[in-house]
């Protein structure tokens, strides 16, 4: 059986990798009694699937895991982010859990885009207002970028799928951006890079992953987020 | 202050705090507020089980809080410096200077340049003479204190021994300090030092001062203050079953070297090995019930969620139920029988978050490995290594130190070559396939025939490897000695770094075509430094000052190790290695650390130091004769053990069969006072 999990990353657990998030998982799972699948042979893993990485220092409300458990186990999905959320350290937590039927496709290739809320900092609403809009209004929008310690030139613009800048309640400028997720996509901080001169990248917050299916866009779990933005 | 600059350095999950077992104390006048130090990174420091249980203990305590400190890697130091952020607790991002004590935690010489590089951060004066009634207060524990004479001057306070009892009188001593400076009271700095000293186990070396000759030799260290005692004695706790300790040990969000549940089954070791300064300085032997054991492991991986659990000593194998333990700990986790699991209650249908998702047991611990990280060879047995086996195995070491027969009945570690092969048979025949081996190279009166045998115990296990397995691998690890305080080679004369490069390269020579076997050694250049602070005077803070003013830091790096700069210092404050280091002690010399007391009697250390050179080895004392050392006499303390019965196995005295031991062991021959 495979459990779908989505799960919030804030404040300063912000700073762990993709691969200490992957450990703190191994062992909130064991800490919350839940008999996980493991891979056989001389050094047994617990089979767990994560999403689309999240890069250090990025805070989110929308992270997913998919955990295999042992054949025949029987959970009370009710109660279970509550118990997996007590089993996680602060700022981690489980939002919501569903089981998903076998040969579901992978999250890593499911995920066809995420949705962002980027601060700014050291430009105003104006500037930043009109620089979106020539970024959108731009036919395409070629960054050189290094794959394979290569520079490399793309076309980003396809991956830049909405823009909204909006006044943000403390410092600068908050962006709202849905971009691209598959072959490379665009992340948060190329998207500030973007921006042009003095633009500078505050706190970056992943709000939610989309899925394509039959041509419709929806989130990996139907469940409605626990957590809206916060503060 | 903090948070803006870490997305900007590396690894910033380790500046962070937050783990599973993390404190978030209420501070206030009342309370003596300590920041624990560890010299060295977050990843070093995280899992050092002296710093959590002192955590753990004073908030506890009514008149204490304690929080966190590591050092922060260059790239945050420098970005620290540049914007005026001073040293901070991990757990609440709290400045230094709010606490009143930072405590450090000392167990390799290499870091003292870390802790003079933290105390300026904090924002005190580095030297302790230079502080103001507002500024920290400095101390040290840790295996490094008991001989703390070349970081004296940075601190104001040491302690020896074990830290739980003395933890929680240094906080009533200095809570009273405390209450009367916040009352108002014309109270000085030196009135909280001389409250410490009178602490048994602490030692203020303000109070002290050293004696020299008319040809600058040191005749003696004396107090030059009432307060301070003549000689400073160790703290030992007697009953290692009162301190169950961490109770809540520290889950780290990051990556940390000795990632796992972590117990401690004894502490102290009574083999006698002549070079182990830690084997010397923590006796008597001290067992923790084997009950308690099980317990702290049963309720430590399932608080903590790991999947691995280390029981730790200096010598596992030689806890009297250790068999006991390691099957308890298999056993408990094994998946349940497949009759239970037929009847449609699988594992996890009863949810109940109390008592954990799954049930007792839920299938899961059966994946559990145990490590035993210290192993001596001659009390492992096939035993041991099945129960290991049924559980997740680890890695392998062992540590015959010596690589022949003579070196080792010099060194006191009495442990045959064939106990050696017996114990690596056991090994793969139980399905290793990878093994470790610990020596040491510059020991007293060793020969290149010594230093070569290395060599071929090494292609010898190899060998029974060939046996079992296609490509059996052993790594063989070589350290140069470094000859410590309070051990009966406190008096020998280390290796000069050349004669140390030589014998490493013998080996790497002699082992260069022998497939299976890998070399790594430890750098002879750092080897000559910890040599130099290990048995160095206070002649050495102005070494130490003056290498972390030109940059050194984090020498424990092989990437930051510089050689030159200590070389440099050395001969800007007119010392010499030769002198420092290589230099035999003679039997009258006073020693830099004779005013401090680790419970052993002078005259047993030399009496043992003759006796090395005689090639005589001693057998065990917990389950045999005394010697006298003076550990469990002077503190009124028997060997704490669990069992009555000595393990099986081993050829100094425990083992089943007498007959088995290869040469006759010599017994001590004159009594204490001679020599």
């Amino acid at each position: 059986m495979r459990l779908r999990v989505r799960f919030s990353k804030l404040g300063k657990v912000r700073f762990t990798s993709h691969r200490d998030v992957a450990r703190i998982w191994e062992r909130a799972l064991r800490r919350a009694s839940l008999p996980v699948a493991r891979t056989e042979g001389f050094s047994p893993r617990p089979k767990l699937h994560f999403g689309l990485a999240l890069s250090t220092g990025y805070e989110s409300l929308a992270e997913y895991l998919d955990v295999d458990l042992v054949e025949g186990t029987i959970v009370d999905l009710a109660v279970l982010p509550e118990a997996l959320t007590a089993a996680l350290p602060g700022g981690l937590a489980a939002t919501a859990v569903a089981t998903v039927p076998p040969g579901t496709p992978s999250l890593q290739h499911a995920v066809t885009s995420s949705r962002w809320e980027v601060e700014v900092h050291d430009l105003d609403l104006a500037t930043v207002t009109a620089r979106t809009e020539a970024l959108l209004a731009a036919p395409e929008l070629v960054t050189t970028r290094q794959r394979k310690g290569k520079d490399v030139s793309d076309d980003v613009r396809p991956h830049l799928l909405h823009l909204q800048p909006q006044a943000h309640p403390a410092e600068g400028v908050l962006l709202v951006a849905e971009l691209g997720a598959q072959n490379r996509g665009l992340r948060p901080s190329e998207l500030v890079a973007l921006l042009g001169d003095g633009a500078r990248e505050g706190r970056v917050r992943r709000t939610h992953q989309f899925t394509e299916h039959d041509g419709t866009r929806c989130e990996p779990l139907p469940a409605p987020h626990a957590l809206e933005r916060a503060s | 202050m903090l948070e803006p600059i870490l997305p900007l350095v590396s690894k910033p999950a380790r500046y962070i705090g937050g783990e599973d077992g993390a404190q978030v104390p209420e501070h206030g006048p009342g309370r003596v507020a300590w920041l624990l130090a560890y010299p060295d990174t977050y990843e070093i420091g995280l899992p050092n089980q002296g710093l959590q249980i002192l955590y753990e203990i004073l908030n506890e305590r009514p008149d204490a809080v304690a929080e966190r400190t590591y050092a922060p890697w260059t790239d945050l130091e420098e970005r620290m410096r540049a914007e005026g952020v001073p040293l901070f607790s991990v757990d609440t991002h709290r400045p230094a200077a709010d606490f009143d004590v930072l405590a450090f935690n000392l167990s390799a010489e290499l870091t003292y340049t870390n802790l003079v590089g933290m105390i300026d951060l904090a924002g005190a004066p580095v030297r302790a003479a230079d502080r103001a009634i507002d500024d920290l207060l400095v101390g040290a524990g840790g295996h490094c204190t008991y001989n703390p004479e070349p970081i004296a001057a940075f601190l104001d306070f040491v302690v020896l021994g074990d830290g739980e009892e003395v933890a929680g009188e240094i906080s009533a001593a200095l809570a009273g300090w405390k209450a009367a400076r916040v009352a108002g009271d014309p109270v000085t700095r030196h009135d909280a030092l001389t409250a410490l000293a009178g602490v048994t186990g602490v030692y203020v070396p303000a109070l002290y001062q050293p004696v020299t000759d008319a040809e600058g030799r040191l005749v003696a260290t004396r107090p030059i203050d009432p307060a301070a005692p003549e000689l400073v004695e160790k703290r030992t706790v007697a009953d290692l079953g009162q301190w169950p300790y961490p109770r809540q040990q520290l889950v780290p969000l990051t990556e940390v070297v000795h990632d796992r549940l972590n117990v401690e089954v004894f502490r102290g070791c009574t083999r006698g090995c002549r070079f182990c300064q830690a084997g010397m300085i923590t006796r008597p032997v001290r067992e923790r019930p084997a009950e308690q054991v099980r317990t702290m492991v049963a309720e430590g991986l399932r608080r903590t969620g790991y999947d691995e659990v280390a029981l730790t000593s200096l010598s596992t194998a030689d806890f009297s139920g250790v068999e006991d333990v390691v099957g308890a700990i298999v056993r408990s986790g094994e998946r349940p029988a497949p009759a239970d699991e037929g009847e449609g209650q699988g594992p996890g249908s009863s949810l109940d978050c109390g008592a954990g998702l799954g049930g007792p047991g839920a299938g899961l611990a059966s994946d559990i490995s145990v490590s035993l990280p210290s192993l001596r060879v001659d009390a492992f047995t096939v035993g041991i290594a099945a129960e290991i086996q049924r559980a997740r195995r680890t890695g392998l070491t062992f540590a015959p130190e010596g690589g022949t027969w003579r070196m080792r009945q010099v060194i006191n570690k009495l442990i045959s070559d064939d106990d050696l092969y017996g114990a690596v048979e056991s090994a793969y025949s139980q399905g290793w396939r990878r093994m470790k081996l610990y020596f040491l190279v510059g020991l007293p009166t060793e020969t290149d025939e010594d230093t070569l045998g290395i060599a071929t115990l090494a292609r010898n296990v190899v060998e029974i490897g060939r046996r079992h397995h296609k490509n059996p691998s052993v790594t063989v690890s070589v350290g140069g000695f470094v000859p410590k305080p309070f051990t009966p080679f406190q008096w020998f004369g280390q290796n000069t770094r050349q004669e140390l490069e030589r014998k490493v390269g013998l080996l790497r020579d002699a082992l260069r075509r022998d497939r299976g076997v890998q070399l790594k050694w430890h750098d002879p250049r750092a080897t000559t430094v910890e040599g130099i602070m290990s048995r160095g005077d206070r002649r050495l803070a102005a070494v130490i000052e003056d290498v972390w003013r030109h940059g050194g830091t984090f020498q424990e790096w092989s990437e930051h190790f510089d050689l030159q700069l200590w070389l440099d210092a050395l001969e800007r404050q007119g010392l010499t290695v030769e002198e420092l280091a290589y230099r035999h002690r003679t039997e009258d010399e006073a020693l830099p650390w004779d005013h401090l007391s680790a419970g052993l009697h002078k005259d047993f250390l030399w009496q043992d130091w003759r006796d090395a050179l005689a090639e005589v080895g001693l057998e065990d004392c917990r389950w045999t004769p005394c010697y006298d050392c003076g550990a469990c006499t002077g503190y009124g303390i028997e060997h704490v053990v669990a069992s009555a019965v000595p393990p099986a196995g081993g050829s100094q005295g425990t083992g089943p069969s007498p007959a088995a031991v290869p040469v006759a062991l010599g017994r001590r021959p004159v009594p204490a006072g001679a020599g």
